[in-house]
């Protein structure tokens, strides 16, 4: 499947040069006593997927809907494309392409009747918006349903009924609320794609808490608690900042685990040896760093050691991280504290 | 305002691709004729007027606008629909007039269907069509009125019932307040400026002006303003939901 080419003369959509399209600077938002989003700023440019992590009840929604001027926000700017969303949202608006959370449509309409009133509205009208819903159509593999009634569509096709709305003006911003929410693996997998080609050209946000989605689809990954902002970095910087980063897994056999406790941790460049298995004749470690930047050569003392011992290693694998214990570690303390 | 066509036509098709509006546009009809024909004993009269068929009209609005109307908001609010409208590149005043113009041309629709009333009575008689003329202006814009009421009520709930009780409460109020078989028990209650303050608010001295075949600009200005204040409500209520 390739990405239809946006067509030449539409009018509707100004596209802009600046780099950055979506600003956002200590936006805050309160609903009564309880703090939403609190003092959040991060900025997203052209060519980036920001993805947003968080447990549920973080921010990630509302923060959304700041971004897309549903609510007005308690403090702060949000600014898109250079137009604060506040002063000028119908600008911004413009701009922008929205996949609201569970993608509410209007059940009394087919997709095409829908589809074609979210071109409207957009000011895409006549043959361009033909066009324009022709492109949506074959992106979000709409075409079997393409005349059937929203309300008579499975949960599936709703979503990309919804995404197809968002994208119906080939915008330059997409903010999308848990766009694969609900999808079956096969589906979730073309939206990835989706996201990930569009991504070349736009500014893309997208929130989830499904961890793979970000390595599989974000250059950027923004990880939000109790309204905070706590993590804001690549997939491999955040994966570099769990406990098990640089870690080596060693299966080991022909020894026992006292042995290769001993062994291991006098070794100059580990930290800790913790022992995954014992099952004779076969012991499984992991063997810790002391500092990030020396996994090389903790590497090699390993096989060192091995060799000294005559060990048979059957295994050794470097662990790069993962998300899920990043994203454990850092937005575990408000379930703690529940 | 080519945006608020959009939204007019979209809530129009609405309407048309539910069987909730044929249903509407049949019992309407049917009501209207039964209140002429049965109640109002328009044959009976022999008179070449309307007045039996119009002056039902403030009573069988009172159930049959709210029905119309309630789902304008608290549809939106309930499918989550309103997040999608509400972030589209229009403004929220453009989505409110859009919506309320829909409902009010297929209240006029209907009314407009009541023709065959008209023919029958130019037929039998030698009506003044002038005073017929004032007249379904007159119903034009109760209805109206009472559908910016419920454009306001379906805003305060996401549920249509509610939205819908709601709307008859306070159209029945406009009506009573300044209907003289209950202005005149009230009267005997309280003092007559008090009485004749509050019977200021109804629709009733309106549509008997227009009934009797009279345009008033302060009849007009009145029903206007009921259209307008509510639709003014509509905004507030809905940017405070997202304050």
């Amino acid at each position: 499947m390739c990405l239809p080419a946006r067509p030449n003369d539409w009018p509707s959509v100004p596209t802009l040069n600046q780099i950055e399209m979506i600003q956002v600077e200590n936006l805050s938002k309160d609903f009564g006593p309880k703090v939403a989003v609190n003092n959040v700023s991060f900025s997203v440019e052209r060519g980036e997927i920001l993805g947003f992590l968080g447990p549920n009840g973080a921010g990630k929604s509302t923060t959304m809907r700041l971004i897309t001027g549903f609510l007005p926000p308690t403090a702060g700017v949000v600014k898109v494309g250079g137009n604060d969303v506040t002063e000028k949202p119908i600008e911004a608006k413009r701009l922008m392409g929205y996949l609201p959370e569970s993608a509410p449509l209007y059940t009394d309409m087919t997709v095409e009747g829908f589809l074609g009133f979210c071109a409207e509205v957009r000011g895409i009208n006549g043959a361009d918006k033909a066009k324009a819903i022709d492109r949506a159509i074959d992106m979000c593999f709409l075409k079997s349903v393409r005349h059937q009634s929203v309300d008579t569509l499975s949960k599936g096709f709703r979503h990309r009924t919804g995404f197809a709305q968002a994208i119906i003006h080939d915008p330059d911003i997409l903010v999308m609320d848990e766009p694969t929410d609900g999808l079956d693996p096969n589906q979730k997998h073309e939206v990835r794609s989706l996201i990930r080609r569009m991504g070349q050209s736009k500014a893309i946000i997208f929130s989830t808490h499904i961890l793979e989605e970000v390595e599989a689809a974000c250059t950027r990954a923004i990880i939000i608690d109790q309204g905070k902002i706590v993590a804001n970095g690549t997939p491999e910087e955040l994966k570099a900042k769990s406990e098990l980063a640089n870690s080596y897994i060693v299966s080991i056999s022909g020894t026992e685990v006292g042995a290769v406790r001993d062994k291991l941790g006098s070794v100059i460049q580990s930290a800790k040896v913790t022992i995954v298995n014992d099952k004779a004749p076969t012991v499984v470690a992991r063997v810790f760093p002391k500092k990030a930047g020396t996994d090389g050569e903790l590497g090699q003392a390993i096989f060192a050691v091995a060799a000294q011992n005559n060990w048979k290693v059957n295994e050794i694998k470097k662990e790069e991280g993962r998300l899920d214990d990043v994203f454990r570690n850092i937005t575990l303390s408000d379930t703690k504290t529940q | 305002m080519k945006s608020i066509w959009t939204i007019t036509k979209r809530e129009l098709a609405g309407y048309f691709n539910s069987p909730v509006a044929y249903v509407f546009l049949v019992i309407f009809l049917l009501m209207t004729a039964a209140f002429t024909f049965l109640i109002g004993q328009f044959m009976d009269r022999n008179q070449a007027t309307l007045q039996p068929f119009f002056m039902w009209h403030p009573w069988i609005y009172l159930f049959l606008v709210p029905a119309v109307g309630m789902r304008l908001w608290s549809e939106e609010r309930r499918q989550g629909t309103m997040e999608l409208l509400l972030t589209l590149p229009i403004s929220l005043w453009h989505c409110i007039i859009g919506k309320f113009l829909a409902s009010w041309l297929f209240l006029t629709l209907a009314l407009v269907m009541t023709f065959p009333i008209w023919i029958t009575v130019n037929y039998l008689g030698d009506p003044d069509n002038s005073v017929i003329l004032a007249s379904y202006i007159g119903s034009f814009f109760l209805a109206g009125a009472y559908l910016s009421i419920t454009s306001m009520t379906s805003a305060l709930t996401r549920n249509q019932v509610i939205s819908f009780i709601l709307s008859v409460v306070i159209c029945l109020f406009l009506v009573l307040c300044g209907w003289p078989p209950v202005t005149d028990v009230v009267e005997t209650l309280a003092p007559r400026s008090i009485v004749e303050f509050v019977a200021a608010f109804s629709v009733m001295p309106g549509i008997e002006q227009f009934n009797n075949g009279q345009i008033d600009s302060r009849a007009v200005i009145y029903f206007l303003s009921v259209i307008g204040f509510p639709l003014f409500a509509t905004s507030v209520i809905i940017r405070g939901l997202r304050a």
